[in-house]
């Protein structure tokens, strides 16, 4: 096998060196309780101060609107079992969130519905996009939360978060935010946004697993999710992770110093990858608004085909990317972003991910495309989907 | 990828039997787009026996491996012996399946089965006391609730 190409930097991201250095004192020299009250204490105090300074640089709030969480699904979670619980209280049990959003959010929403809240569950464009009058249209005086997330961990779509928080500040309603694909990737001001919640998750830009933050707007009060210690202002109990916290803040500011240069680059190889596979590849089709996406993102549907046995062959050139497909999961249905998008059954199961990140080089982006030219024609050949479609 | 045995993948990388069959005497389709999964099995049956089979498959890696699989199990065999497949035979043969892929083995030893009743009905015989009633293996497309979950 030739060496390996990473190409699900959507599923999580290596650890860079500057945030591997960054972190490693953390774990070893440094191990303080930061709420111990000696100096191996303040110095973990401190280092868990100065991440939350990053944080707040980059999603452009203050830092006492930073809490750390255990990853993403937990800061979802918080933000809106947190909320929910909150506006229950004055007899708001209406939530409103879009129908592919990610599982954190999604199965919480659920979750609460047997609680006795409603749920509202917007659909989503063909292009990927939520539409701010649905959100609008959906909002009424007994609605507690809205939810729609930064931008689709599988098709990469930028919602138009901005347009959808001018429109629940005027309602008066709070709005929250699964951003764990967009941060560290496109820019991110919870100002301009107008977003009183947002999520963010540290393994997606470079930086470890097992940390997340949610940034919460001063004067939003989310009931405590984990309770216990004084922890992070006593609203999230339990002994920092503080490599962890390091490590997020470190990869965070670094994504947003370099995200021109990412971007561009990511962009480059992603747009020729699609422009090449969708010239020589017969029947296949990008997913997801071409414009407002990811820099990274590139999903593409391969008709007659079933994703896990792209997957496999891909595995075996030393290639990672994902599927859509029902075999990708532990369940028999294929995604649920590509079905609310409009996608058949059989299409949303031929569907690849491949998300680029800075480490990703070009001649990678290039042997992709041959290994697919290769692997494509062979295995539609033995397709008794694909003999009837190319007919 | 570490979820299937040697087996399974050179199946996978390799599959035996691989078309279609022009003068097949016997063919069978089972499972649905819908579901993933769809496996149609070519028989070609002199007197009792199998003499030539060939598969088409839309699915997984363990959809291609297991009909590959139930095409050498069968192939060269008497009608009797290919009835008495086993999808428990096929995985075995492949040393082990995950349990979410043991629908896979299920549907080839169907794919099997429909196309031993085509050659039966065929011959104007009814297959349903020789080959069984066929069950439909197809228990992933519920459709979600207003979320999709």
């Amino acid at each position: 096998m030739s060496e390996l190409i990473y190409l699900d930097n959507a599923a999580t991201t290596p650890v860079s060196d500057e945030v591997f250095d960054a972190m490693l004192p953390w774990l070893r020299d440094h191990y303080g309780n930061p709420s111990s009250h000696y100096s191996i204490g303040y110095d973990s105090k401190q280092a868990i101060d100065t991440a939350r300074a990053q944080v707040a640089a980059a999603l452009h709030c203050l830092p006492a609107e930073v809490y750390f969480t255990g990853c993403g699904t937990e800061s979802d979670n918080w933000a809106i079992k947190g909320a929910a619980l909150r506006m229950a209280d004055k007899g708001k049990k209406h939530l409103i969130t879009s129908a592919f959003e990610h599982h954190a959010v999604l199965h919480t929403m659920k979750a609460l519905e047997k609680l006795g809240f409603e749920v509202t569950c917007l659909p989503v464009s063909r292009a990927g996009l939520v539409d701010p009058a649905d959100v609008e249209a959906a909002i009424r005086p007994d609605t507690a939360l809205v939810s729609i997330m930064a931008a689709n961990n599988e098709i990469g779509t930028i919602q138009p978060i901005a347009e959808i928080g001018a429109i629940c500040r005027k309602k008066g309603v709070w709005l929250h935010t699964d951003a764990v694909q967009a941060a560290g990737n496109i820019p991110l001001d919870v100002q301009a946004m107008q977003v009183d919640m947002l999520s963010l998750s540290a393994h997606k830009f470079n930086g470890p697993k097992g940390c997340g933050a949610l940034y919460i707007r001063r004067g939003v009060l989310p009931v405590n999710f984990m309770e216990g210690g004084g922890q992070e202002n006593r609203r999230r109990a339990g002994t920092e992770n503080i490599a962890g916290i390091v490590g997020l803040g470190r990869a965070l500011e670094i994504a947003v110093r370099d995200m021109d240069k990412r971007a561009a680059h990511e962009k480059q190889l992603r747009d020729y990858v699609v422009e090449r596979v969708l010239r020589n590849i017969p029947g296949t089709h990008l997913n997801g608004d071409a414009e407002k996406r990811l820099p990274g993102n590139a999903n593409i549907s391969f008709p007659g085909l079933e994703g896990e046995t792209i997957l496999l062959d891909l595995d075996m050139h030393g290639i990672c990317a994902s599927t859509g497909s029902a075999c990708n999961s532990d369940s028999l249905d294929p995604s649920h972003v590509l079905l609310s998008i409009g996608l058949a059954h059989e299409e949303a199961h031929g569907t690849m991910r491949f998300s680029f990140g800075p480490q990703n080089t070009m001649e990678e982006a290039e042997r992709l495309c041959d290994v697919l030219e290769e692997v494509i024609p062979r295995r539609r050949a033995m397709s008794p989907v694909w003999n009837t479609l190319k007919k | 990828m570490g979820m299937y045995s040697a087996k399974v993948m050179d199946h996978f990388a390799n599959p035996r039997n691989v078309g279609e069959l022009p003068d097949a005497n016997g063919v069978g389709e089972v499972g649905n787009a819908k579901c993933g999964d769809i496996m149609r099995m070519y028989l070609k049956i002199e007197g009792n026996t199998i003499v030539d089979v060939k598969f088409m498959t839309f699915g997984c890696g363990a959809a291609i491996a297991t009909s590959s699989m139930a095409t050498e199990l069968i192939k060269g065999k008497t009608i009797d012996e290919a009835l008495q497949l086993t999808n428990k035979a096929v995985i075995e043969a492949l040393d082990g399946l995950p349990p979410v892929k043991v629908h896979c083995s299920v549907l080839a030893e169907q794919a099997v089965k429909a196309a031993l009743a085509d050659y039966y009905t065929r011959q104007g015989i009814d297959p349903e006391p020789i080959v069984g009633k066929l069950a439909e293996d197809c228990h992933g497309c519920e459709e979600g609730g207003s979320c999709g979950i």
